[in-house]
C-alpha cells in the first residue's frame, strides 16, 4: 500500500462524497424546512440520469445533457410537489414515507416503460475523457472525476452563498426555525416550499447527470443512492447543509477506503480469493458501522440543525 | 436550618441570546406551597422543565431531598417523587380518563413488564385509578376518552395523573390556564388540601389564586429572581409592583 | 362489538375453507397464494405491533423476515451437505427439524432487533425511519455479497422443515400450519397490546414525553416491543423460506419493507387483524393486475398515494366499523 494509492483512493472518496452531498443537500433542506421525509428523492436522481443520457444521445453535447437533467428533475420535482407532496407537509412521517414510496414505484415503472429495462450507458464528454497527472510519480487521475469534485465544491459554495447571503436563504433559515413567523411576515409560504423542493430536485438531477458516465443508468439506481444519502444525513444531522457536506465526504471516503484497503488487509490473514470475497462484503458495511458509531456518540448527528 | 425539599442553585439556561434562567436560585420548603410568578416569558416554564429534566440546564445545581439530581433522566426524577402538570394540557387523548390515571398508577410500580393479564380488567389498578378520579371530581367521566373531555376536565385529569404517581413535590405550571371562574374555584378546592402532605411549586398568573394558596412567592423577571418572600411582603414590594403587578393587579 | 365478531368469524371461516374450495374449483395454486397471504399477514402484524401501537415507524422490517428465512436456509443447507455451521464454539451440522429451526429463526431475528433497536431508539421520528432502513440495507448488502451462502443467487431449501406428525411438503398441511401459527401469533400480540406492557406502549405512541414525566423509562418498553416484533418477523421468514423453498437477498430488499408497511396501512394501522385483510388485498390485487399488465407498479404507486391521502382508516376499520389507530 503506497502513498499514491492512498492519494488516489482519497480522491475517489471525495468524488463519491461530493455526489452524495448533491443528494443530501436537497433532502436535508426539504426536511429541515418542510419537515417532509421524501423517499422519492432518489427517483429525481434517476430522472436526471435518464434525461442526461437521452439528451446526450440526441445532441451529443454534455453541457446540454447536464442542463436538461437539472431542468427535467427540477420540473418533475415541482409537479410531484404540487400534485401530491404538498398535501403531506402537516402529516405524520408514516404518511409521508408511504406516499413517497408510492411515488418511487410509479417512477421506476414509468422509466421502465419509457426507456425499457435495459441499462443505459453514457460516455463522459471528450474534453474530460482523459486522465491528468496531479502528483509527480503518481498515476494520472481521470479528469472526469476531478470535474465532479470541482462541480460539487462549486455547488457547496453556491449553496452556502444562497443560504447566508440571499433573501431566499434568509427565508429558508427562518423557515427552519420559525415556520409560523415566515407565514406571518406575509411571505407566500406555498411558493417558498415549492421553490425549495424544486431546488432540491434540481440538485438531485445534477447528481444523476454527473453519475451518468460512471454508472449503469438503470431502474433502482435512485434507491441505492437514497439509502446512502440517508446514512449521510444520519451522520451529518438532519436539516444541516454543513452536516450534509461533512457527512457526505466522510461516508464517501470511508466507503472507498473500506473497499480498497479492507480486502488488502484481509489478504495478510486469508488466502487471496477468500480475502477478496469476504473483503467485499465486509467493506460494504463500513459506512453502517460508522453510522452506528455516530449514533452512539451523537444520536442526532454531528451538526444537528433541526431542534426539538 | 430549614427543611428544603428542593434547592435550585445558580441555574442558568440560554436560548441563543435569551436568558430563560439567569443564575436562578430559590428553594421550596417541605410541605409548603411556593409560587413562582413573573411576566410572560420570564422563564417560569423553563425553570420547571429544568427541574423535571425535560430541559437540560447550561449550568447550576438542582437538589431534591438533598440529592443532586440535575444529571438524572426525567423518569428517574419522577420516580424519586418529583412530578408535574403542564401549562399546555398534555394527556393521552386516545385513552379513557380511567386508563389515563391507571397509567399513572402503573408508573409508580417498579415496572410495567407484565404481558399477559388484561390491564382493563386489572381491578387493583382500576380501583386505585378511580379513587384519584373521584378526588378531582371526574368520577362520573371515567369512561370518556381523555381527548373528548372539556378543557377544564382535562386540567383536572392532569392533576389526577400527577397525584396518582404518589409525588412528594408537585410542580404545577399554570393549572388554572384557560379556566373560567367556577372551574378555577373547583381547582382551588382540589389543590388546597394537598398542602402539608405534599410540597407544591406553583406557577400561576392569577394573583387571587397565588395569594389564596402560596406560603412563599418568588418573582421572576428575565430569568432572574427579583424578589422573594411572603405573599403580603411581595404585594408590598415596590420593585415587584413596577416590574410585574404594575398595572394595579 | 357484534359487527366485529361477525367479521372476524366470517374471516376465519373463509380462511379455513380455502383449501377445500380451491380443490373444488380445481385451482390448487390458490392454496399457495393463500399461504403467501398468511405469511405476509404475520410479518405485517408484527410490524403493526410496533408502528400501530408503539408509534415506531420501522422501514426495515424485511430484515427480520430475511434473517429468519436465511437462518432456516443456512441451518438446512448444513444439514443437507453434512458440513458444520461456522462460527460456533461447537460442531453442529444443522438440522431439518422445524422445532429447532423456527425458534432459532425467531431468536436470531430478535437478537438483530435488539442491536438495531438499541441503536435506533437513541433517536426517534424521522431518524428512526432512516436508521432502520439503513441497517436493513446493510443486511441486504451483506447477504448479497457474502459468497458462502449463495450470494445474489440465494439458497435453495432442498427439504421443507420437518415437524413430527405433519407432512409440510403437502401444500394443504403447510397452509393449515401457517394459519394456526398466524392465529396464535395474532392472539399473543393482541394480548400483549392490552396488557400493562401494551398500555405503556400505546401511551408512548400518543405522548412519549408525558409518559417519561410520569416516571416510565419509555425506551426499554419500545426496545422490547421492537425485539418482539423482530421475533415474529423471523417466524414469518422461517415460513417464507419453507413456502418458496428458496431464500435470496431479494427477501431483504427495502421494497419488501415498504410492502409490509403498505399492508399495515391498507389493513388499518393498529388493528393487527387488519394485516390479514391488507395482505390479502395487496397480494391478490398484484396477482390480478399482473395478469393484465407487467407494469402493475404504475397502478400501485398512485393507488398508494391516494390511500395515504384519503383512506387512513384502513380496510379493517371499514369492515369492522372500528376506530383506526390503536385504542
Ligand atoms: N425551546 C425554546 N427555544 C427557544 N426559546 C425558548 C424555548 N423555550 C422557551 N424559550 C424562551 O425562553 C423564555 C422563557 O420562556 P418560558 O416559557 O419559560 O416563560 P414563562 O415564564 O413560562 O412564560 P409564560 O408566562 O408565557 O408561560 C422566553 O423568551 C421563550 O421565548
Ligand atoms: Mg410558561
Amino acid at each position: 500500500m503506497t502513498a499514491q494509492l492512498v492519494f488516489e483512493q482519497t480522491l475517489n472518496g471525495l468524488q463519491q462524497g461530493v455526489m452524495l452531498f448533491l443528494m443530501a443537500a436537497g433532502l436535508t433542506l426539504v426536511f429541515g424546512i418542510m419537515h417532509l421525509i421524501n423517499l422519492a428523492h432518489g427517483s429525481l436522481y434517476m430522472v436526471g440520469a435518464y434525461a442526461a443520457a437521452t439528451v446526450i444521445a440526441v445532441t451529443g453535447n454534455f453541457a446540454l445533457a447536464v442542463a436538461g437533467a437539472v431542468v427535467a428533475a427540477g420540473l418533475t420535482g415541482m409537479v410531484v410537489e404540487l400534485l401530491a407532496l404538498r398535501r403531506l407537509y402537516g402529516r405524520d412521517h408514516l404518511d409521508q414515507v408511504l406516499a413517497t414510496f408510492g411515488v418511487i414505484l410509479f417512477f421506476n415503472e414509468l422509466v421502465k416503460i419509457l426507456w425499457g429495462a435495459q441499462a443505459l450507458f453514457m460516455a463522459p464528454p471528450a474534453w474530460l475523457a482523459g486522465s491528468v497527472p496531479i502528483l509527480p510519480g503518481a498515476a494520472p487521475y481521470p479528469a472526469y472525476r476531478l470535474f465532479i469534485i470541482a462541480v460539487g465544491l462549486v455547488v457547496a459554495l453556491g449553496l452556502r452563498q444562497l443560504i447566508v447571503g440571499t433573501r431566499l436563504g434568509m427565508l429558508i433559515r427562518a423557515g427552519a426555525t420559525h415556520r409560523d413567523m415566515v407565514g406571518a411576515l406575509g411571505v407566500n409560504i406555498d411558493r417558498l416550499f415549492t421553490l425549495v423542493f424544486a431546488l432540491g430536485a434540481a440538485l438531485a438531477g445534477l447528481a444523476g447527470a454527473m453519475a451518468g458516465p460512471l454508472l449503469a443508468i438503470e431502474v433502482g439506481m435512485g434507491e441505492t443512492i437514497l439509502i446512502l444519502t440517508f446514512v449521510v444525513i444520519i451522520i451529518g444531522g438532519i436539516g444541516s447543509v454543513r452536516g450534509a457536506l461533512v457527512g457526505a465526504l466522510l461516508v464517501g471516503v470511508v466507503d472507498t477506503y473500506g473497499r480498497a484497503f479492507l480486502p488488502l488487509a484481509l489478504r495478510t490473514l486469508l488466502p487471496p480469493a477468500a480475502a477478496d470475497g469476504l473483503g467485499a462484503s465486509i467493506s460494504g458495511i463500513a459506512i453502517y458501522v460508522l453510522m452506528a458509531g455516530v449514533l452512539i456518540w451523537r444520536p442526532r448527528g454531528l451538526f444537528q440543525a433541526y431542534g426539538g | 436550618m430549614t427543611d428544603a425539599i428542593l434547592e435550585v442553585q445558580g441555574l442558568s439556561k440560554f436560548f441563543g441570546a435569551v436568558a430563560a434562567s439567569d443564575s436562578l436560585t430559590f428553594q421550596v420548603e417541605r410541605g409548603c406551597c411556593h409560587a413562582l410568578i413573573g411576566p410572560n416569558g420570564a422563564g417560569k416554564s423553563t425553570a420547571i422543565a429544568q427541574i423535571t429534566g425535560e430541559v437540560r440546564p447550561d449550568g447550576g445545581s438542582i437538589r431534591f431531598n438533598g440529592r443532586e439530581i440535575s444529571r438524572w433522566p426525567v423518569h428517574r426524577r419522577a420516580r424519586a417523587g418529583l412530578n408535574r402538570s403542564y401549562q399546555i394540557t398534555s394527556i393521552f387523548p386516545a385513552f379513557s380518563a380511567l386508563d389515563t390515571v391507571a397509567l399513572a398508577v402503573l408508573a409508580r410500580q417498579p415496572h410495567a413488564f407484565r404481558f399477559w393479564r388484561d390491564a382493563r380488567r386489572d381491578e387493583r389498578l382500576r380501583r386505585s385509578a378511580r379513587s384519584f378520579l373521584d378526588r378531582v371530581g371526574l368520577g362520573d367521566r371515567a369512561d370518556v376518552r381523555a381527548g373528548d373531555l372539556a378543557h377544564g376536565e382535562q386540567r383536572q385529569l392532569e392533576v389526577a395523573m400527577v397525584l396518582a404517581t404518589n409525588p412528594q413535590l408537585v410542580l404545577l405550571d399554570e393549572p388554572m390556564a384557560g379556566m373560567g371562574r367556577a372551574e378555577t374555584q373547583q381547582m382551588l378546592d382540589i389543590l388546597r388540601p394537598l398542602k402539608g402532605s405534599l410540597s407544591l411549586l406553583l406557577v400561576e398568573h392569577d394573583m387571587d389564586v397565588v395569594f389564596a394558596l402560596a406560603d412563599v412567592v418568588t418573582v421572576l423577571v428575565k430569568g432572574r429572581v427579583i424578589a422573594s418572600g411572603t405573599p403580603s411582603s411581595i404585594r408590598a414590594d415596590a420593585d415587584v409592583r413596577r416590574a410585574y403587578l404594575g398595572d394595579g393587579a | 362489538m357484534r359487527r366485529r365478531s361477525v367479521v372476524l368469524a366470517a374471516g376465519l371461516a373463509l380462511l379455513l375453507a380455502v383449501p377445500p374450495l380451491a380443490a373444488i374449483a380445481g385451482e390448487p395454486f390458490a392454496v399457495t397464494l393463500a399461504s403467501r397471504v398468511l405469511i405476509y399477514a404475520l410479518a405485517a402484524a408484527s410490524l403493526d405491533f410496533i408502528v400501530g401501537y408503539g408509534g415506531m415507524v420501522s422501514f426495515g422490517h424485511a430484515a427480520f423476515l430475511g434473517l429468519g428465512a436465511y437462518t432456516v436456509g443456512i441451518v438446512a443447507s448444513h444439514a443437507f451437505d453434512g458440513t458444520a455451521v461456522p462460527l460456533l464454539p461447537f460442531a453442529w451440522h444443522g438440522t431439518d427439524s422445524a422445532l429447532i429451526q423456527w425458534p432459532l429463526a425467531m431468536l436470531i431475528s430478535a437478537l438483530f432487533a435488539l442491536v438495531i433497536g438499541a441503536l435506533s431508539l437513541r433517536t426517534a421520528g424521522v431518524y428512526f425511519i432512516m436508521i432502520t432502513l439503513a441497517f436493513a440495507q446493510m443486511l441486504y448488502h451483506l447477504f448479497l455479497t457474502l459468497p458462502t451462502y449463495g450470494g445474489q443467487d440465494g439458497l435453495n431449501l432442498w427439504r421443507r422443515s420437518e415437524i413430527p406428525g405433519l407432512d409440510l411438503a403437502d401444500d394443504v398441511s403447510f397452509y393449515y400450519l401457517t394459519l394456526a401459527l398466524l392465529i396464535i401469533s395474532l392472539l399473543i400480540l393482541k394480548r400483549l397490546v392490552h396488557s400493562r406492557f401494551g398500555m405503556v406502549l400505546r401511551a408512548g405512541k400518543q405522548n412519549e414525553p408525558r409518559l417519561q414525566a410520569l416516571g416510565i423509562p419509555t425506551v426499554r418498553y419500545k426496545l422490547l416491543a421492537f425485539v418482539i416484533a423482530g421475533a415474529f418477523g423471523g417466524l414469518a421468514g422461517a415460513l417464507t423460506v419453507n413456502h418458496t423453498e428458496f431464500v435470496g437477498p431479494g427477501l431483504l430488499h427495502w421494497t419488501r419493507s415498504g410492502e409490509l408497511l403498505v399492508i399495515v396501512i391498507l389493513g388499518g394501522l393498529g388493528s393487527l387483524y387488519g394485516s390479514v385483510v391488507g395482505a390479502a388485498v395487496l397480494l391478490i390485487l398484484e396477482e390480478v393486475i399482473a395478469g393484465w399488465t407487467e407494469h402493475w407498479m404504475i397502478v400501485l404507486g398512485p393507488f398508494l398515494v391516494l390511500v395515504v391521502l384519503f383512506a387512513r382508516r384502513g380496510l379493517y376499520g371499514w369492515l369492522a366499523g372500528r376506530e383506526a389507530e390503536g385504542d
